[in-house]
């Protein structure tokens, strides 16, 4: 007989889908069916089954072949590593639990290493925007019930979150939304028509990386102010339409993502973004929100700021907190050839880091803490793959709207492997004995 | 004839991406999903080149053989998208202007046809081109 585990919480994404249904062998060793993911989720549950996977450290040798070790090597390694470096760097965090978070802050104020999350490469101008000017957000439930405008500026959820849309944006019935997406107009600004601007009502197909010109542009227009004829690529007719439509809705929600994050005005798009918001919140209600990517880089932030006061980017090299992104952030320290050992856990810096950034990763000591193999865990000394989270043990994560949600474990983990937790909890005691403290 | 063309570069996530780095990064589905560059048919036109045609995609910070597709998200004339992954990563624009974040989006780029050239896998790709001995 098989058994049924429901309610079973996604670890891919920032919206976190609470809803999924996964059907397991009799003995719980084995996952046979999701029902309720998206493609993505399914198949990070049908691949953590898969028969080729690693489920042993193994450490690169001089003729770079891999060596099969046990944790208990891979621990004395990595705590070796840490403790004897000047400025060591712990990157990653956002596809693991906070309880791994928190045991690895630990680690880290003992070492004197910088923390850094996957924000580093995604939201961290983000988080500098709202450090300079606030962010006036609300919950997906809330989205979900009330909301009637939706604007979606520089993210495609039907590729990044694919159930966003049907769980909260544009298609559920809400509250005061019984209509679904008839009761709702989506508005979508991107340089290409994706397949998100296709669901839109109206699609602004605007000049790649003009994003504050426009959101300057569309605060002029709800002043009924003078326009150029075109802005960012846009006539300007256009910008007043939109400009309407929005003004006329009852409760308004930006979602923004990688399109103004990673462009060239990076957070000063996003104070625009915000400035916007609080503007028309002086003709309707309006909120604005990040589009996570990772299931818990938020909580990662979270743990992060309650700890150290930051939430990305935390330098603790001179044992307090120091915060200042482009000189404490992960980038820039490698790009610089600041740091000489690096830790990297649940994300993958090998294949999502600028490559002249990779290249210094790959001549320091080095270790990856990751289920998957990964151009990361190519590059690195010391490869550590663990149990997957969310799937093969529980822990709580952060859901891009800061809603914290515990996940739920729905197998047992190969035997004998660890999960990030106890291997770090592992490397902590180690590092305590190096470092003498009690 | 076959011209090198000049295009903006962005990258970001497609749906195939995200299912790839899920099912493994070793294999070559990821090289599939990511090693790519999807151009706007007139682009392609005036590069000369037939859709799927391997080509070398260059900026001023790296190079790298990709396949030129059609766009599945287009039109999107004088703008070509790599998925994210490491062959975006090994021609965007690394600098952060003290920011923290790279400028992933917006990357002055040629391209022209490598019809000869391999594709290489992802995690190869990325172990060439920092060195990495493989044993």
């Amino acid at each position: 007989m098989t058994k049924a585990v429901t309610d079973v919480v996604c670890p891919f994404c920032g919206t976190l889908c609470d809803d999924l249904e996964v059907t397991v062998s009799d003995d719980g060793k084995q996952i046979l069916e999701v029902a309720n993911a998206c493609v993505i989720g399914t198949a990070k549950f049908m691949h953590s089954q898969a028969k080729d996977r690693l489920t042993r450290p193994r450490m690169r040798q001089e003729d770079g072949s891999w060596k099969e070790v046990s944790y208990e090597e891979a621990a004395d390694y990595t705590a070796k590593i840490l403790a004897g470096a000047k400025k060591p760097l712990m990157y990653g965090w956002s596809s693991t639990n906070c309880e791994a978070q928190s045991m690895g802050h630990e680690i880290a104020e003992m070492c004197g290493a910088v923390v850094d999350n996957t924000a580093a490469v995604c939201h961290g101008t983000t988080l500098i925007a709202v450090q300079d000017i606030g962010l006036p957000s609300c919950t997906l439930g809330e989205i979900k019930n009330r909301a009637d405008r939706i604007i979606f500026w520089g993210c495609n959820p039907a590729h990044a979150h694919p159930r966003h849309m049907s769980r909260y944006s544009i298609f559920p019935r809400g509250f005061f939304t019984g209509k679904g997406q008839k009761s709702r107009k989506v508005v979508v600004v991107d340089p290409r028509l994706t397949d998100t601007a296709r669901l839109a009502d109206i699609h602004i197909q605007i000049e790649q990386g003009r994003d504050y010109e426009l959101l300057n542009a569309l605060r002029v227009a709800l002043n009924n102010e003078w326009l150029p004829d075109v802005v960012a690529g846009v006539p300007k007719e256009k910008i007043r339409e939109v400009a309407d439509v929005l003004k006329s809705g009852r409760f308004g929600i930006i979602f923004f993502g990688m399109g103004v994050t990673q462009t060239l005005s990076k957070n000063h798009n996003i104070d625009e973004a915000i400035a916007l918001t609080k503007h028309l919140n002086e003709f309707t209600k309006y909120s604005i929100m990040p589009m996570r990517g990772h299931y818990n880089v938020t909580g990662s932030g979270e743990v992060l700021a309650w700890q150290f006061g930051f939430p990305y980017s935390v330098d603790l090299s001179r044992g307090f907190a120091r915060y200042n992104p482009g000189d404490t952030s992960t980038i820039d320290l490698l790009a610089r050839g600041e740091v000489d050992a690096m830790l990297t856990i649940a994300s993958d810096p090998g294949a999502h880091f600028p490559i002249s950034c990779v290249k210094h990763l790959a001549k320091i000591p080095s270790v990856c803490i990751d289920p998957h193999q990964t151009p990361t865990s190519g590059v690195s000394k010391l490869h550590v793959p663990v149990a997957f989270v969310g799937i093969e043990v529980g822990g709580n994560a952060y859901r891009m709207d800061n809603v914290p949600i515990d996940t739920r474990k729905v197998v047992e983990p190969p035997e004998g492997m660890k999960t990030d937790e106890e291997f770090l909890t592992m490397v902590r005691d180690r590092v305590k004995k190096i470092k003498g403290v009690k | 004839m076959a011209n090198k063309i000049s295009l903006n570069l962005i990258s970001g996530r497609t749906i195939q991406q995200g299912m790839c780095i899920e099912t493994g990064k070793e294999k070559p589905t990821y090289r599939t999903a990511c090693g790519i560059i999807e151009m706007d048919p007139s682009d392609l036109k005036k590069m000369g080149a037939w859709k799927n045609t391997n080509v070398r995609v260059t900026s001023e910070y790296g190079t790298v053989v990709v396949k030129a597709i059609e766009t599945t998200q287009g039109p999107h004339p004088g703008v070509g998208f790599i998925p994210m992954g490491p062959w975006a990563n090994s021609v965007v624009n690394p600098n952060t202007y003290s920011t923290g974040m790279p400028t992933f989006k917006g990357t002055p780029v040629t391209v022209e046809v490598a019809i000869n050239e391999p594709i290489l896998l992802g995690i190869e790709l990325v172990q060439k081109q920092c060195g990495v001995k493989v044993g």
